[in-house]
């Protein structure tokens, strides 16, 4: 136990070095001046100042994701701290490992509508896991250690840490490690032995089981477990937006995506299964679609860390409490015992099934208008950059793309904004992600919408040495909402139009602008451009790449279900809905 | 609509009301009433809410409940295994012709009177709900200038206590 005096700014940067901090990503303000003095002089922790603090949370979100550690962001007070609520929100729809310090106003004159104040932790209460407000330096070192105790174990969110600009300054004796008294906090995470034993049974009862796979196996750090256990089952696999890389793709039990827009095997096995193995998913309504015909002859085993998770939207009839890591081994090894050498029989389950992977595979039509199909842009990134790539994605109709034309081999290898759907998360998550493993070939495959909400973060990249490579799926518009518009609205495109593609204004010219962040930037009009281009990307490492590929704007998402409907409608391509002829 | 009484047994660290609050308002759960004090543990409180749930399984309010960090344990009270106590002061009108009969609804509901004057009187009133209820139709008739109620308390029958489940 080492003790000295520090002041609550040297204990709130001590404290990050002692729990393993290496990065942080913010930017300074008043209320968080004396904190940023101590850090200038940590030979521990490499502080990327960002351009915006929403860069900052999602940066901190992107290398967490990418590397299973704490990402931190820093922020000051007021509106430093309000922009860091997407983020954070953000983090808290995905369950990512988050720890946001802000700084706050003198705590006497907390309460008084001082400059710069805002309510924080009043703000963010129901987007955290948790939140605390620090008047007392002497309760930085507790207080930080909690924090990451919190934001890291159980199912993981974030945790924002408000420190009184004036307990930064007071000094106090700092000691390490500090009492971290967290009685109400007490996760789960090794199963009833009773109920592993249950669901092996159901499973080795069921005749038409799928894995329904979702962002917990991601984040148990579960894959190899899952692996061996869709092994001895051998049942089908679905990972949703959120699992991308939890099962690889190219393994023949894996179906795809489910939901919304997931593939027809997918979505359709979920429909017609008698039991759905859920492992770490929640049943997001844009997986289930309308919730009272999704799965409707399925019973359900529902396996998550957090236990309000089981029920909130479906029935559980074998819910098990537990790390997705310690119950996937569990019940790999009752069912072992159970099977005793012997190998579940789905043939006919998979008859139907191959039929459909066969029938409804992913696919994609060319453009009418004579632009690159989007589909094709993001296909070959996925096949010119391997598994070993990190992916990160926007929100809208590229990141759709994005999580069906990219095969996946790799857990964190797809970083995406799934429940939140936040705009602008690619770039600055890529950021981050590059930052979390500087070895590795970052892209941020991002829209021409979501690319004008977050792209100030390249000057970060530039600067800092971090050259990531971003894709502008450039259809000149907000293209889901587009095709929503199409479909919904009559082609009524109200307010969807953004004027960026090389047909328009041009505003802003992509290219230029890159070019003035100290990009290499590049345009791709022509198919036969696609490779040369992606290939320079991939060269290129002496600073970020910006590739502005021009896309046809009527190219829409395929499948679909539309929203609100049963999951047996979904659509293979517009007006035409899978046959299901020779059904199982 | 069914109403439950639930026992929360909280550390007592601020903003934990806004927390459970916001919870039941977040989830949309209805609070018919809240509580709030401290408990024979320093630096616990015990917070005991009604609430009416339509359609939402009751499991699903202490699950999101037990997720708070200061929140320590949750119970369901059952009405037969427990003893809720609503608490009101109530003003009522009298006169000297009225007087007599406010004073005699009082002895009957084993109520009191706390203050007097020429023409109100305050009485002061604990009981579970359902008496507090009846109390207050039998003073109806006579004017009910002002009414202030607290939100019910509650606790388990028998020599158990929360806390000790919850310290040991």
């Amino acid at each position: 136990m080492s003790k000295e005096m520090l002041t609550g700014a040297q204990a709130i940067i001590r404290s990050l070095e002692m729990l393993g901090v290496d990065t942080i990503f913010g930017l300074p303000g008043g209320a968080i001046l004396p904190t940023y003095d101590p850090l200038m002089d940590s030979k521990k922790i490499r502080h990327i100042l960002v351009r915006h603090e929403q860069g900052a949370g999602h940066a901190a979100e992107g290398y967490a994701a990418a590397s299973g550690k704490l990402g931190v962001c820093i922020a000051t007070s007021g509106p430093g701290a309000t922009n860091l609520v997407t983020p954070i929100m953000d983090a808290m729809m995905d369950s990512v490992p988050l720890l946001a310090i802000t700084g706050q106003v003198n705590s006497h004159a907390i309460g008084t509508d001082a400059f710069q104040e805002a309510d924080i932790v009043g703000i963010t209460m129901p987007i955290t896991k948790h939140s605390f407000l620090v008047t007392d330096a002497s309760q930085i070192p507790a207080t930080m250690a909690a924090a990451y105790e919190l934001a890291t174990t159980g199912r993981p969110g974030p945790v924002l840490v408000d420190v009184a600009k004036d307990a930064q300054n007071k000094k106090f004796e700092f000691s390490w490690p500090p009492k971290v008294e967290l009685p109400g906090y007490k996760p789960v995470t090794d199963p009833h032995g009773k109920q592993v034993q249950a669901a092996a049974e159901m499973i080795l009862a069921s005749h038409k089981p799928i894995f329904y796979v979702g962002g917990g196996v991601i984040r148990a750090e579960a894959h190899a477990e899952l692996a061996r256990l869709v092994e001895l089952v051998g049942a089908p696999v679905t990972t949703t937006l959120m699992a991308r890389g939890a099962f690889p793709d190219s393994h023949p039990n894996h179906l795809g995506m489910p939901g919304m827009h997931g593939t027809v095997p997918a979505v359709t096995a979920l429909q017609k299964a008698d039991l759905l193995i859920t492992l770490g998913a929640r049943f997001d309504d844009r997986v289930t679609g309308d919730v009272k015909s999704f799965a409707p002859g399925a019973k359900v085993i529902h396996v998550d860390i957090d236990p309000a998770e089981i029920g909130k939207i479906r029935h559980a009839d074998v819910p098990i409490v537990g790390d997705a890591k310690v119950v996937i081994a569990m019940l790999t090894a009752e069912l072992e015992k159970q099977l005793s050498g012997k190998k579940p029989d789905f043939a006919s389950w998979w008859q139907f099934l191959n039929g459909l992977k066969e029938r409804y595979p992913l696919g994609y039509v060319d453009t009418d208008d004579g632009k690159l199909s989007p589909q094709l842009v993001i296909k070959r990134i996925g096949e010119l950059s391997g598994p070993d790539a990190t992916y990160c994605a926007g929100v809208g109709q590229h990141q759709m793309w994005a999580a069906q034309f990219i095969k996946y081999e790799r857990p964190n290898s797809w970083l995406n904004s799934g429940g939140a759907g936040t705009m602008g998360y690619s770039v600055p998550a890529a950021m981050g992600a590059k930052v979390a493993e500087p070895d590795r070939l970052v892209w941020a495959i991002d829209g021409d919408g979501c690319f004008q909400m977050t792209n100030q973060e390249l000057a970060t990249c530039a600067i800092n040495n971090i050259p990531i490579k971003v894709a502008i799926i450039n259809n000149s518009s907000l293209g889901m909402v587009r095709q929503w518009q199409t479909l919904f609205y009559d082609k009524r495109y109200s307010n969807t139009d953004l004027h960026t593609g090389t047909d328009t204004v041009m505003i802003p010219d992509f290219v230029k602008l890159a070019d003035a962040y100290g990009c290499l930037a590049i345009r791709v009009e022509r198919e036969d451009e696609i490779d040369a281009a992606i290939k320079l990307a991939i060269e290129t490492n002496d600073r970020p790449v910006v590739i502005d590929f021009i896309v046809g704007r009527d190219a829409m998402v395929w499948p679909m279900v539309p929203a609100g409907v049963s999951n047996d409608a979904v659509q293979y391509a517009r007006d035409a809905a899978p046959i299901w002829d020779g059904e199982e | 609509m069914s109403q439950h009484v639930l026992s929360l047994l909280v550390e007592d660290k601020p903003g934990i009301l806004t927390r459970v609050a916001a919870l039941f308002a977040r989830r949309g759960f209805n609070i018919e009433s809240l509580a709030v004090g401290t408990t024979e543990v320093e630096g616990l409180s015990r917070i005991t809410a009604v609430v009416s749930l339509d359609g939402q399984p009751l499991e699903q309010v202490t699950k999101q409940l037990n997720k708070l960090i200061n929140v320590l344990k949750v119970v369901e009270l059952e009405q037969d295994a427990s003893i809720a106590r609503d608490h009101m002061l109530i003003k009522v009108k009298t006169d000297a012709a009225t007087r007599s009969q406010v004073l005699e609804a009082v002895t009957l509901f084993r109520a009191r009177v706390v203050d007097v004057v020429s023409d109100s009187v305050v009485i002061e009133v604990t009981g579970d709900s359902a008496k507090c209820k009846a109390f207050l139709k039998v003073l109806e008739p006579f004017g009910i200038k002002e009414l202030v109620q607290s939100g019910a308390i509650a606790i388990s029958r028998g020599s158990k206590s929360m806390s000790e489940k919850v310290l040991r």
